[in-house]
């Protein structure tokens, strides 16, 4: 697809012919497939969708009551691009990167239509620090300078499609996004604002492949289903399962610099809740403010549907470009079957033949080229960066054999599948670790290895092992009770148990809890393990499970999760307990 | 205002017409019937060439012969204060005696989207008096929260109880209710409308009926127009406005009959596949503005098709609202009263309205508590019908008799039964200290300390 982000031709003037709700019909322009265009005398914001002979078909961004054929109809020859420079950071945008606080104050607490309002605050004087000097060569990705636009360092560069030259002159002082910060010798002029189509992938050097997690604070993911920096995940399950709260919690702790966080065709409220909570939330590592570094897009399912389609090409493109700075960025999606419903409804307006369940033919393709745009990448720039995509996936009926999931877990390396049985238990987060699974295993293998310890990755298998027998267990216990299991069995039972009860769960909610470091991680699980041996050993030994199951020292276990600093009280129930086996085996 | 003469087609609620001025899309249209007599429509479709209205009643009486008058704007309604207290059909217009309502204001019928950097956190507690809503699946104001039943639940009860009931301990704001019946029985909207004027609650409501016997169609506007009133009592008269919808499964099978007659290609079970969207439409006008003084909060009920709640219905409404409350059949058939079955039953905005300064600092730790416990020994029936009794172990035996405590103390309720959150949470922590204190692993120690009966006693006790 071609790149316009600068006029590319005359405007031309045609008139309306059809209106069916969000998508319209216009002749008598000369358009391109994807051009954006000003649609009728309050001048919505449409896109060129498909062409048929005379006629334009255009998807609208607004709404198109009201608006009535014969009503005027310009192309401006731009493709949908975004704003990209300082002020990104903190703002929530719609589908289109219009700032919702701007569309506050210009039409009041309700989206009205036909205002438009840049990404970014053409007013707003920054302070620019060159990084290169005059006579410095430099090349599309090239950063020169940089703004400290939070406690980010936002890094100014150029343009990947402006050509590179030698730095004639650059300056440092205040300047708006605007203003010519840097002219290199071909006569290139250079400002802190780029603008990217959103539909266009941004180039990099080299995809590499990654070997970093993407730590998450969260233990079932970290611990037994980790993502990596520049993957990309799905989390399907059906309403009220945790897509959202998971989100959040990425949102939240992920050791991302920078996250970009989407909320398309979701609700209201949801995103109510991000702007009043992140602002109070600190980095657990740097105590810096978590809003800080966030980007918000929010095209609620009530807003227009075309926005929605847009709003995710919105989002990644953001995250792209501060990859591209070097940056490590994580992306949530929530929720691509909302996106791929938007695009089920244009398409059905354009009488498109229909795919599976009246998705259009190319859903497959779409959902593919959106997760194709993660990645850990050598920038145009030379250093590195990686953009992770994480998408929660809503399947009807909470079922996952429908296209937008199936589509979408052929692409992904890691599916986290939620299940309404432990949502409804009130096991959080709900994450079915049977069904669960992640193809970063081996290539974080030694990342584990080093930074967590040389035993993380043989206690990990360990317990996926203990889960994976409980559920054997589970089905012959369904068949004769759990007292007729073989001793063994039944402290394998118990084991299982505690995995599930006081590692796996973890309570969003709680202000502890909430985020899990990977030392504590490794701790939690060492212990149950330490319980483990010494259970079967004392098994062995002739003790009874009952006696085994029921030691006073293991009660205090869960209580862990929800202690700051818990190496006392842990080292306190771990040497408890190793006395009451010493005491249980020496009376056996 | 120019009258067409030229309709070429109508087919279900749909008319097509020529004619020869640009029309609005969504304008709204009269259709003059030979006898003078007028229909409404709105525009579906608009061309050089072809318009097509669909019709808010039936289309008996439209005729070729039929005019057609596009009124230019989309659909408004009159709102104002004297509203409160006045019974209007489904489509709008007073069916009780009374005379028209005195517009202050007139207001777009499908209503903007509130901006959600506008929105205003929902974090109120709204105290119902029923233990399943208050103390595990709290709800909040400007929460949209539906009650998924089936035929012949008592939806309708539970739905009263909660309009009597509800409260927010300590407030005194002016509050109003707005209800919306769609295409239900005529026996069920009098035994809303007997409750209304039994406990003076009319006087603060309005009420918009459309009954089995109305059109179809006219449903698709019923509860845009209660919605919009609803903002008006709320954004511009400052009330706290509790909105019931009723039935909303007669709301989307009017949206299937509409985009049958449109011969749209059907999304699941046949229903329109922007059907998410339509609904998200009606559920998302629910909420708080910042700096305004008013709230909406959302009670839509539906019956499950079949009891099945993967029903596109139930499916795309839980989907879009803020929870749900689930009515069972099983409970009803126990006998037990609210038949609320708390395991599928959820409330998002739980955590925004309880905890220390809103209910009590134990209420999150406790729900959690009792729902593990109930979904375990809920789970155990099954093996025991499998296995017997005495093939459970000690700790098994436990939790089985914990879930009928649970049906029987905790969920059973009088109808007009009102406990307060302390009463709620009480009754619960009654039923957890039935449970070994270690099994209580989803409590901080702390917590058990201070609330836990046995050791509240202990410490009473000593000091
Ligand atoms: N992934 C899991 N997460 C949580 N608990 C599980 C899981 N797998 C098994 N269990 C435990 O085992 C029990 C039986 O498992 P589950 O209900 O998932 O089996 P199932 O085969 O799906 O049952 P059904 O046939 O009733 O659908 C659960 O109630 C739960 O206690
Ligand atoms: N990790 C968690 N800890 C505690 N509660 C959770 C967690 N995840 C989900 N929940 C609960 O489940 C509810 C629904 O989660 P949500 O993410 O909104 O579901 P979805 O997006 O899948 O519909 C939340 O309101 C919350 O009560
Ligand atoms: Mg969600
Ligand atoms: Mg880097």
């Amino acid at each position: 697809m071609e790149v316009k982000t600068e006029k590319t031709k005359s405007d031309t003037a045609g008139v309306l012919k059809r209106i069916a709700g969000p998508v319209v019909t216009a002749v008598g322009i000369n358009a391109h497939m994807y051009d954006v265009v000003k649609v009728g005398k309050e001048e919505l914001m449409g896109e060129v969708i498909k062409i048929q002979g005379e006629n334009i078909i255009i998807q609208v961004y607004e709404d198109t009551s009201g608006i009535r054929p014969g009503e005027p109809v310009t192309n401006t020859g731009l493709s949908l691009a975004v704003e990209l420079g300082p002020g990104l950071l903190t703002s929530i945008y719609d589908g289109i990167q219009r700032p919702l606080s701007v569309l506050v104050d210009k039409m009041g607490d309700f989206i009205q239509r036909g205002v438009s309002a840049p990404g970014l605050d053409h007013a707003k004087k920054w302070e620019f620090k060159p990084l290169v000097r005059e006579g410095a060569k430099v090349s599309p990705g090239s950063i020169i300078g940089e703004v400290q636009e939070t406690n980010i360092v936002h890094r100014i560069m150029i343009p990947p499609n402006m050509k590179g030259g030698t730095v004639q002159s650059i300056k440092a002082g205040s300047f708006t996004v605007d203003e010519v910060i840097c002219t290199l010798d071909n006569g290139t002029q250079v400002s802190m604002m780029q603008k990217w189509p959103v539909r266009v992938p941004r180039p990099v050097n080299e995809k590499m492949n990654p070997t970093v997690p993407l730590i998450t604070g969260q233990r079932i993911l970290d611990g037994l289903f980790p993502i990596a920096k520049g993957g990309t995940a799905a989390i399907p399950g059906p309403f009220g399962s945790g897509k959202t709260v998971t989100q959040q919690q990425l949102a939240k702790w992920s050791d991302a610099e920078i996250v970009v966080y989407i909320g398309c065709g979701e609700r209201g409220n949801e995103m109510t809740e991000v702007l009043t909570e992140f602002p109070e939330l600190e980095d657990p590592k740097t105590g810096k403010p978590l809003m800080e570094r966030t980007v918000l897009i929010a095209n609620t399912s009530n807003m227009p549907v075309a926005a929605r389609e847009a709003s995710v090409y919105t989002g990644i493109t953001i995250a792209e470009y501060f990859r591209d700075m070097g940056y490590d960025v994580s992306l949530m999606a929530d929720s691509t079957s909302r996106w791929a419903e938007a695009m089920r409804e244009i398409s059905s307006r354009l009488e498109e033949m229909p795919g599976e369940e009246g998705y259009p033919a190319y859903l497959a393709a779409r959902l593919s080229e959106f997760y194709e745009r993660a990645g850990r990448v050598k920038t145009l720039g030379g250093s590195m960066g990686s953009v992770s995509v994480i998408g929660a996936v809503s399947p009807p009926g909470g079922d996952f054999s429908e296209p937008v999931t199936q589509n979408t877990l052929r692409i992904v390396k890691v599916f986290w599948a939620l299940d309404a049985k432990l949502s409804q238990r009130r096991h959080f987060p709900a994450i079915n670790w049977l069904n669960s699974y992640s193809l970063y295993l081996d290539s974080l293998h030694d990342w584990y290895d080093k930074e967590v310890s040389p035993e993380w990755n043989t206690i990990r298998s360990w317990a996926m092992e203990i889960l994976q027998k409980e559920a054997e267990l589970q089905e012959i216990v369904q068949l004769v009770g759990s007292d007729a299991l073989p001793e063994a069995e039944q402290i394998t039972i118990e084991v299982a148990r505690m995995i599930r009860e006081i590692f796996l769960q973890q309570n969003a909610y709680d202000a502890v809890d909430t985020f899990c470091d990977m030392k504590k991680q490794y701790d939690m699980m060492k212990a149950i393990r330490q319980y483990s041996d010494l259970a079967y050993a004392a098994q062995s030994a002739g003790v009874t499970p009952q006696q085994i199951v029921t030691i006073k020292s293991k009660n205090d276990l869960p209580q862990i999760k929800f202690i700051k600093d818990y190496t006392p009280a842990l080292q306190k129930i771990l040497s408890e307990m190793e006395a009451e086996f010493n005491a249980l085996r020496s009376s056996a | 205002m120019k009258e067409y003469r030229t309709i070429t087609q109508i087919a279900g609620p749909l008319v097509f017409v020529e004619k020869t001025e640009p029309v609005g899309y969504g304008e709204l249209v009269n259709i003059v019937l030979f006898d003078g007599s007028i229909k409404r429509g709105q525009v579906l479709d608009t061309s050089d060439d072809l318009v097509v209205v669909q019709v808010f009643e039936t289309t008996a009486g439209i005729g070729r012969d039929s005019g057609i008058r596009f009124t230019g704007e989309t659909i408004k309604m009159p709102v104002g204060r004297d509203m409160l207290g006045r019974i209007l059909s489904g489509g709008g217009k007073p069916i009780d005696g009374g005379p028209e309502i005195v517009p202050e204001k007139r207001l777009d019928i499908t209503g903007a989207a509130i901006n959600p950097y506008a929105r205003g956190s929902p974090n109120d507690f709204i105290q119902t008096g029923i233990s399943t809503i208050d103390g595990t699946n709290t709800l909040v104001r400007g929460q949209k929260l539906p009650i998924f039943s089936g035929a012949g639940l008592p939806h309708n009860q539970i739905a009263l109880q909660i309009a009597r009931q509800s409260k927010v301990p300590g407030s005194k704001e002016a509050f109003a209710v707005v209800f919306a019946a769609m295409g239900i029985t005529k026996e069920e909207a009098n035994y809303f409308m007997q409750d209304f004027e039994r406990t003076g609650a009319l006087e603060r409501a309005v009420v918009f009926l459309n009954l089995a016997d109305d059109p179809a169609v006219e449903r698709i506007i019923t509860p845009r127009l209660a919605l919009t009133t609803a903002e008006y009592l709320a954004f511009d008269l400052g009330m706290h406005v509790l909105v019931i919808l009723t039935d909303m499964t007669n709301y989307c099978e009017a949206l299937r009959q509409i985009g049958a007659a449109r011969e749209e290609v059907p999304g699941r079970r046949g229903y329109p596949g922007y059907m998410y969207t339509d609904l998200a439409g009606i559920y998302e006008r629910a909420g708080i503005v910042k700096g305004k003084q008013g709230s909406i909060t959302q009670f839509p009920i539906l019956t499950m098709p079949g009891d099945d709640i993967t029903h596109p219905i139930p499916d795309l409404t839980g989907y879009i609202t803020e929870g749900q409350i689930v009515v069972s059949r099983e409970l009803h058939r126990k006998g037990i009263y609210p038949p609320i079955n708390v395991l599928p039953s959820l409330s998002r905005l739980m955590n925004l309205g309880i905890g220390k300064g809103h209910t009590r600092e134990d209420h999150k730790k406790v729900s959690d508590q009792m729902y593990a416990a109930y979904a375990e020994g809920n789970d155990l029936r099954g093996l025991v019908a499998i296995v017997g009794k005495d093939a459970l172990s000690e700790r098994d035996r436990m939790f089985l008799e914990f879930a009928d405590l649970f049906e029987n103390r905790f969920v059973r309720q009088g109808y007009s039964e009102d406990r307060t959150i302390e009463e709620t949470l009480d009754i619960g922590w009654n039923l957890l200290s039935t449970l070994p204190v270690e099994q209580l692993v989803r409590i901080d120690r702390d917590l058990i300390n201070k609330y836990h009966p046995k050791f509240r006693q202990a410490g009473k006790a000593e000091g």
